[in-house]
């Protein structure tokens, strides 16, 4: 779905998130980029540089706010002053459609700064979109949820991770936030088959998609977003853009960032998966 | 974080059931690792770790409840110590490595995170170092007045500022009943030891360090850049942190000039804060000192938030 009520109508292609080490490179040199990403929580401050850096950035391109803290899945309230800070920054921002991850992580006020895996259970699903439908009624700009990678199961599951999505977006009538690597990392821990995944969740709420690296260990994988997307990935990719039509698509480079046109040209070649999907429908 | 359930719920059908089993997850991850990086092996009732673990995290066919648990366990620990490395490298270099690892986990098992950010992970450092005088001897003072400065370097880098007052704004009230705030990011510091220098020399050593791993053949300037600045001699300083044209500065202020303005910064009017600078003071001094101050943007209107404490 290239544009939807999911995403603002957004038509927008592929883009980055922006990182501290990019900054000078960006600002000096104006390279084109469709659209970046950034990080809520590094900008919800009262003053300063980030801000500064933020409004130039601004001037110059279009930006999606994405969100580590927001714990739609935390049995918690939403914190008020949370919420009039992200607001803050939406108003800042105008961004189109606004992220965040389908976990929780804090706790009684307590932060973990994780993303911690949700037991699936209908009453988990049902608490959880009734999070998201205040937090996007606060706000006033659609919500799309990421499914996150994760390293443990409940035995209080009572259905998969993809039904789970499926439940919390309609109950919530939000959209998805597709993070292709994310499925694959948990596919590999949890020993489920990707495509099922991508198969079965609504095609039709999902407005943007996400790639990684991952880092493959003996035992299991974890999502570090410190490589370039790996083939199995990109095949996913693939299959997921055939299924949901060409959405934004974001590639996240969040440690060992190498220079600014590596992560860049790595993102682009998401280009040869869109092509390969536009085809396909036509 | 409130105490877990003595057992997680089997199943999950309400909000109070995710929240139980939130906290018994919550306080699993959050546990101080052992020695070798590891989960604890026992609960906090004294029960095995493995048997807690597998009443409600799933095993595979590689890792057992234990293990899938432990990784989170770890991610949260070295994500933290991550953080607190990155904000206080002036006092990991002053306690050494095993003295501020020390301090670092018992800090953040006394003090978990209470915000959304990991940027206000430290807020409450200074106050728990002189709590707990014991975890830093014989250098606690030190570690106070470090904790402090580098708290107050993340104030300056991104804390609230006001509009600035200038001299238009203060000309229509004498100065007996002139009151002056000074803008959020700002903290002054009166200090034991010129830690502005000593943090400065020990960002001076990471830059060398991290330059020196770049370059090939380099073996005796790595040796040269990691060695670990000498402690700094007493010295009263008197210091504000704070930023300019959002670039974080730390200014060495005379001591009459601190003086002045603490006193501003606790509600003092204007002619009494110049009084506490002293007698022998000489007007054209304050004068040139306050032209600077203002240039500097220091100065806002006094509003009811609480200043960032410098203590």
């Amino acid at each position: 779905m290239p544009a939807n009520r999911f995403n603002g109508h957004c038509d927008y292609g592929i883009g980055i998130g922006l990182r501290v080490p990019h900054y000078s490179h960006i600002l000096s040199k104006k390279p084109v980029v469709d659209w970046f990403e950034i990080i809520s929580e590094n900008f919800m401050v009262e003053g300063g540089r980030p801000l500064e850096l933020l409004d130039k950035i601004l001037e110059q391109y279009r930006v999606v706010q994405h969100g580590v803290s927001m714990y739609f899945g935390s049995a918690d309230k939403p914190d008020r002053a949370h919420l009039k800070r992200l607001k803050n920054l939406v108003k800042r921002t105008k961004t189109p459609w606004l992220s965040d991850h389908l976990c929780w992580g804090s706790v009684d006020g307590t932060y973990t700064h994780d993303l911690l895996p949700m037991p699936y259970t209908f009453a988990a699903a049902r608490r959880t979109a009734e999070k998201i439908r205040e937090i996007r009624d606060y706000l006033e700009v659609p919500i799309c949820v990421e499914n996150v990678s994760s390293y443990a199961e409940f035995h209080a599951s009572e259905m998969t991770e993809w039904e789970f999505l499926t439940e919390v977006v309609e109950l919530a009538d939000c959209g998805i936030l597709l993070d292709v690597n994310n499925i694959y990392v948990s596919s590999k821990n949890h020993g489920f088959n990707p495509y099922d995944y991508v198969d079965n969740v609504p095609h039709g709420r999902v407005g943007q998609m996400h790639i990684a690296g991952h880092t493959k260990f003996e035992k299991y994988i974890l999502d570090t977003h410190d490589h370039p997307v790996l083939d199995p990935v990109w095949k996913l990719y693939a299959h997921a853009t055939q299924l949901c039509g060409v959405s934004a698509t974001l590639l996240e480079w969040d440690d060992k960032i190498p220079s600014f046109d590596e992560v860049h040209n790595e993102a682009l070649k998401a280009n040869e998966f869109i092509d390969g999907a536009k085809k396909a429908v036509v | 974080m409130k105490r877990p359930p003595k057992h997680a719920p089997r199943r999950i059908e309400s909000t109070d059931d995710l929240r139980s089993f939130q906290r018994m997850m919550a306080t699993a991850v959050t546990r101080p690792l052992t020695a070798e990086d590891k989960l604890q092996p026992k609960w906090i009732d004294g029960r095995p770790m493995d048997e807690v673990a597998s009443e409600f995290v799933k095993p595979n066919d590689r890792l057992s409840s234990f293990e899938r648990l432990q990784l989170y366990n770890k991610m949260y620990w070295f994500r933290l110590f991550d953080a607190i490395q990155d904000d206080c490298p002036g006092l990991q270099a002053a306690l050494g490595d095993r003295v501020f690892w020390r301090l670092a986990q018992a800090y953040l098992a006394e003090c978990p995170s209470r915000s959304f950010t990991l940027r206000d992970l430290c807020s409450r450092l200074v106050p728990f170092i002189r709590r707990n005088p014991r975890l830093t001897a014989p250098r606690t003072a030190l570690a106070v007045e470090i904790a402090r400065f580098e708290w107050a370097q993340t104030v300056a880098f991104d804390g609230e500022s006001r509009p600035v007052l200038g001299t238009a704004d203060l000309a229509g009230t004498p100065p007996g009943r002139l009151r002056l705030g000074l803008q959020p990011y700002l903290t002054l510091l009166d200090l034991r030891h010129p830690i502005d220098t000593y943090v400065i020399s020990v960002k001076r050593r990471d830059a060398m360090r991290s330059e020196a791993s770049n370059t090939p053949d380099a073996t005796a300037s790595v040796g040269r850049a990691a060695r670990r600045p000498s402690l700094p001699r007493p010295a009263r300083t008197f210091v504000a942190v704070h930023r300019h044209h959002n670039r974080l500065f730390y200014k060495r202020l005379n001591p009459a000039a601190y003086r002045i303005l603490d006193a501003l910064s606790h509600g003092s009017t204007l002619s009494r804060a110049v009084a506490a600078a002293g007698p022998k003071v000489k007007a054209a001094q304050v004068r040139s000192w306050f032209t600077t101050w203002m240039a500097l943007g220091w100065f806002c209107a006094r509003g009811n938030k609480r200043r960032a404490s410098a203590s």
